[in-house]
């Protein structure tokens, strides 16, 4: 009966997480329909909020899903809905161009596996177990608030600069 | 399965999908959306140290969340330089920009 155990489905679980993961930024990265990549990049935004649920935080998960799945990718699609790239010419991909492409990437992934695997990590001598939201949003407001202040600038710089670069353009154009 | 190495090789692979998806598409919100997959791998990798190596767990997570902050900054400044781009040359093909080079 080991094999419908609590432990079991768990790691069955985060398999499934993980292929939906890869999966979808595959189907991100390499069809070249624009609508397929949007919709993988969903599929592996959705996984890797699954994989924060892993590791022990509801509370990025829901975050992950709200901002990037909610937010990101529904202003992907108004992009391509007002750009409308489906109609226009897909250019074919040039063999060399994307061998190298390839080889870079496979570069980078070997360096960084071999980076995370080989280095000795150093686990903290004594942690404290608080994964609570209430902590979360105390060190935002005391330790951080620096920080928190500045994305909240920056964040209102780019919506104002957003209108300002899409706006002014269509006045010039049209 | 929860070890650390696991969830590093994650966000390797996602990482370097995000940057193949960067070197070899022209289209330019394809770009976007590899960038978004590359920013999602180093959260990965805050969240997984945070679980598995810091003493203050708080810490990670709250990184994580000023990544997702740029990023959805990014998305909006990016996008928005898209349809300028595209209404001023009716295509977003990266290769059909080039007379931004001077």
């Amino acid at each position: 009966m080991s094999f419908l155990s609590t432990e079991s489905f768990a790691q069955m679980a985060f398999w499934v997480v993980v292929g939906l993961t890869l999966g979808g930024a595959c189907i991100a990265v390499f069809p070249r329909n624009i609508l397929y990549n949007v919709l993988g990049l969903a599929l592996a935004l959705a996984g890797v909020a699954g994989l924060y649920l892993f590791l022990g935080s509801l509370f990025v998960a829901l975050m992950q899903l709200l901002i990037y799945v909610g937010a990101i990718t529904i202003a992907i699609v108004f992009a391509i809905m007002l750009s409308r790239p489906l109609h226009l010419e897909v250019p074919e991909r040039r063999m060399p161009k994307v061998a190298a492409a390839g080889g870079a990437s496979l570069l980078v992934f070997l360096a960084l596996v071999g980076v995370g695997l080989k280095s000795r990590w150093m686990v903290a001598a004594e942690r404290s177990g608080d994964w609570s939201v209430e902590a979360l949003g105390h060190a935002m407001l005391t330790k951080y608030n620096l920080v928190f202040e500045v994305i909240s600038l920056v964040l209102l710089v780019a919506i104002i600069g957003a209108i300002v670069t899409a706006g002014f353009t269509r006045r010039l154009s049209s | 399965m929860n070890t650390l190495g696991v969830y590093l090789i994650i966000a390797a692979l996602l990482f370097s999908l995000g940057l193949l998806g960067v070197l070899q598409r022209r289209n330019l919100i394809g770009m976007l959306i590899s960038v978004e997959l590359m920013l999602n791998g180093a959260n990965i990798n805050f969240m997984a140290f945070n679980r598995f190596l810091t003493p203050d767990p708080t810490v990670g997570q709250i990184f994580t969340l000023f990544v997702m902050g740029l990023a959805a900054a990014e998305a909006a400044i990016g996008l928005s330089i898209i349809l300028a781009l595209f209404r001023k040359m009716r295509s977003i093909n990266i290769e059909r920009a080039q007379q931004l080079r001077g």
